[in-house]
């Protein structure tokens, strides 16, 4: 199988109600693909948790670029802002800086990063305040690539 | 268990009429109101119960590969929330039960102490 990219920009809706639809449309190209099952759930947790960062914490949005290759699946997420204070605070389970509203949602549990990490084989994380947060979550197709 | 006979067991009300249920089966269920917890915790195949509402209850469904949802406490879904869950087929369903009780009964009848 060839290299595969899935680009996906994630805006900043006027509601939480559209949350969701570029990490499931993610996974319907990741299964489209023929990836196996319980790494495409592994990737879809990754792309769903960026993609709620991305539309609960951001200014302006940001976006999503997962690449599939026959070894490897690496997910990019970027975006412009604010960026993080404490990076190894948010990456604490529990650890959340979202306002009451957004908990009544069943959202902002402090558990966004630590599941991304969760699943993945190689995570890393930039984020700078101001200028914006990078993350580069990897998943191994091959035991042996890992 | 068949989903089907658990839903004759439970009472559960199946919302998504057009999501053919025959034939699926469940083994297990998981029951939160944090939708990262059950992106964190919930096993494929299980029954989410819940008494969260709103929409993206069916991309967390689609996305663990789930054996469906279960509102409790009577709560009824938005027509837009049944919509979606009938259009990604992801059988809805409401009980009556609140929580607690809907989990203790699900927890018997999927084999209590000795599920999986």
């Amino acid at each position: 199988m060839e290299r595969r990219e899935l680009y996906y920009v994630v805006s900043k809706p006027g509601s939480f109600e559209e949350v969701g639809i570029v990490s499931t449309g993610m996974k319907a190209g990741l299964e489209k693909m023929g990836v196996e099952g319980s790494l495409v759930r592994r990737v879809a947790v990754i792309c769903f948790e960026a993609e709620m960062n991305l539309v609960l914490y951001t200014t302006r949005g940001g976006n999503i670029r997962v690449v599939v290759d026959p070894e490897r699946i690496d997910v990019f997420v970027q975006d412009d802002g604010p960026g993080m204070e404490n990076v190894e605070k948010a990456l604490q389970p529990g650890y959340s800086t979202a306002p009451m509203w957004i908990h009544e949602l069943g959202f902002g549990a402090g558990m966004g990063l630590p599941n991304i990490k969760r699943n993945s084989d190689v995570f890393e994380i930039k984020s700078e305040l101001g200028k914006g947060t990078f993350i580069h979550a990897v998943v191994f197709r091959r035991r042996d690539a890992a | 268990m068949l989903l089907k006979e658990l839903m004759d067991r439970v009472g559960l009300e199946l919302v998504t009429t057009g999501v053919d249920i025959q034939g699926m089966e469940v083994k297990w269920a998981y029951t939160s109101d944090l939708l990262s917890d059950v992106m964190a915790s919930a096993r494929e195949g299980d029954l989410w119960l819940t008494i969260q509402r709103h929409l993206n209850i069916v991309a967390v469904a689609k996305l663990k590969d789930l054996a469906g949802v279960v509102l409790a406490k009577g709560i009824s879904p938005s027509p837009e929330v049944a919509s979606k869950a009938e259009e990604e087929g992801i059988p809805l369903f409401i009980s009556q039960f609140p929580l607690f009780e809907l989990s203790g009964k699900l927890y018997e009848l999927l084999g209590g102490e000795d599920g999986p």
